[in-house]
């Protein structure tokens, strides 16, 4: 499988990456190359194992879970410390409505 | 009596289904130990985990599930055991994550049912697809300043459920029975306040018309409307804007669409470049959620009696009519306040009086049954005084008009204004007799036959008495009195 520039531009554009057309070729070759390293894993025979979710084989590590109490909040300071701007304690970005 | 609209061509039947977001009630968030509360200073209650922050994790709370699952159960719907947690990608300034957690391929609550009762009587089930978790967004403000939006994570990562149902809904009053009563189970369950007006329940609505008789057509998506009277509305204003483009020779497109509810029309929101491509996959922060089957079994076993099973006991057990039956079982704690008056007492007696005057004196005092202006006990109280002779019915109003107003038991009221009905058969001779003779006149014409003139003797010896007559008692003294021909 190898992806044209079409899918390359869409893909980047869902990432909200901009890309020139002068990135585009190289790009196009980095991905491919990944997809060409994930096709050497396809080839491995899977047939009769469950797929996996995450990282560590089912069972290994169960969801930890933790109670219904409050411990955090009351940081707005510390959340907004690195906003490139804000306005009283809210974030404040370029106008957005639909 | 199935709902149909009128083309220029000819009937359209109408096919909805509802994806409804309901909060989940909980302390913290469904991932972090920020609070839930709602109108807090703008970003007071967020963690690192909900503002996104690199290198923090989720660590799901265990009571956010137990919530998921009871409604589920309450839903009659499958649990599944083994549900999962994907990724759904988009970018917008209000998610920090730039994903939402949420539940896609494998979610933890599979099909069940809803039944759903109309105006006249029907009832009929909707199928409820599934229910997943997911962590719910920030909020935007765009009109406070001119070039910029504000952006409040308080409601970053709050818990929420979807709960999505089968298009099985064919009229505007299906669809907003299915959510009232959707609502209503929430409530019972404890697991969503269904405050509509703080956005804690939302739904949006699909929609597709058809002809009798045909099969699905496409459908559009009207989003988040925050009252089941705008749910009616905008399934009827969408339903009639596809019947105009079918009939005009169009397509219907898929799409999602936005109902203002100033015009009461629906309108395209977003374009289709912008189609959504969400790259769902398996966040890799969080295993597999893993359920115990007996800790499910446990959720299950406290679950409470839900309406329908509560309306129908009533009906059963207590010889309510449907109507006051489904009155008292609309709010969990209505019911609660009713079975608290009516335990070991007339439980029809008990219901006219929660219905009639508890209801007409929170409306005046604009308080609800979470704080009422008299208690259970103190209305079955005042119950127990009439049952015992204390109080006539007219006196135990007065009595009830003195308690909302003080908030003091009915017995200690008796005792201060001296309410107490008068049955002394000699006090209530002797005011036969002085009415009598101050109205020889009125005497001689019932003796004539003008019998209707009893209730004008009633009424002044009643008024004699200061209202405190026991009203059995004057009619019976009254009678024989009057049955004698010399006064």
């Amino acid at each position: 499988m190898s992806l044209d520039q079409a899918t390359v531009r869409r893909v980047a554009a869902l990432a909200r990456i901009r890309l020139s057309d002068a990135d585009l070729p190289r790009v196009q070759g980095e991905l491919n190359a990944i997809l060409g390293w994930i096709e050497q894993l396809q080839a491995v025979d899977t047939e009769g194992v469950e797929p996996m979710a995450g990282g560590a084989p089912e069972g290994a590590a169960p969801m930890p879970m933790r109670e219904d109490v409050v411990t955090e909040g009351g940081i707005a300071d510390l959340i907004l410390a690195n906003a490139p701007d804000r306005e009283g304690d809210y974030f404040a970005v370029p106008k957005v409505v639909e | 009596m199935s709902y149909v609209i009128e083309g220029t061509t000819g009937p359209w039947e109408v096919v909805i289904g509802l994806e409804v977001h309901a909060q989940v009630l909980s302390r913290a968030k469904l991932f972090s130990g920020a609070p839930t509360a709602f109108g807090a200073e703008p970003n007071s209650q967020v963690s690192f985990v909900d503002a996104g922050f690199p290198g923090m994790l989720p660590v799901i709370n265990r009571e956010c599930v137990a919530q998921a699952v009871r409604t589920g159960l309450g839903l009659n719907a499958e649990i599944h055991l083994w549900s999962r947690f994907d990724r759904k990608n988009y970018f917008y300034a209000d998610l920090p994550q730039g994903y939402q957690i949420s539940q896609y391929a494998y979610p933890i609550v599979g099909r069940g049912s809803v039944e759903i009762e109309l105006s006249d009587g029907t009832r009929r089930k909707v199928g409820i697809t599934r229910l997943h978790l997911e962590q719910d967004a920030g909020k935007s403000l765009h009109d406070q300043h001119p070039t910029k939006s504000f952006i409040d994570l308080n409601r970053s990562g709050v818990a929420l459920m979807e709960i999505v149902s089968e298009p099985d809904m064919r009229s505007p009053e299906e669809a907003g029975a299915y959510l009232a009563k959707l609502r209503q189970i929430l409530r019972y369950l404890g697991t969503c306040d269904g405050n509509m007006e703080e956005g804690s329940l939302r739904a949006d609505v699909n929609v597709s018309v058809r002809r009798p008789g045909e099969g699905f057509r496409t459908r559009c998506e009207v989003k988040n409307v925050n009252s089941i009277r705008f749910v009616m509305q905008a399934v009827e204003a969408e339903a009639r804007r596809q019947i105009e483009v079918w009939e005009q020779g169009g397509t219907v497109e898929q799409e999602t669409r936005l109902f203002d509810t100033a015009r009461g029309l629906t309108r395209s929101m977003r374009s289709k470049e912008d189609a959504h491509d969400y790259r769902y996959f398996p966040d890799p922060d969080l295993p597999p959620l893993v359920l115990d089957a007996a800790w499910v079994e446990g959720l299950r076993a406290a679950l409470p009696e839900l309406p329908d099973a509560r309306r129908a006991r009533y009906m059963r057990d207590f010889g309510l009519s449907a109507y006051d039956a489904g009155v008292l079982t609309a709010e969990r704690e209505i019911a609660d306040y009713f079975e608290a008056v009516a335990a070991g007492r007339d439980p029809k007696q008990a219901a006219n009086w929660v219905m009639g005057d508890l209801f007409a004196a929170l409306n005046r005092t604009k308080r609800d049954i979470i704080d009422p202006p008299v208690s259970a006990a103190d209305l079955g109280a005042l119950l127990d005084l009439m049952a015992d002779g204390t109080l006539s019915g007219k006196l135990a109003k007065e009595v009830f008009e003195a308690m909302v107003d003080t908030g003091r038991p009915p017995a200690a009221i008796v005792e201060e204004r001296g309410l107490r009905q008068v049955t002394d058969a000699g006090a209530i001779e002797a005011a036969v007799e002085a009415v009598l003779a101050a109205n020889a006149d009125k005497v001689a014409e019932y003796r004539a036959g003008k019998e209707k003139l009893f209730g004008f003797f009633v009424g002044q010896v009643m008024k004699a008495m200061a209202g405190k007559g026991n009203p059995a008692l004057v009619n019976e003294a009254l009678r024989r009195r009057l049955g004698r021909p010399e006064v």
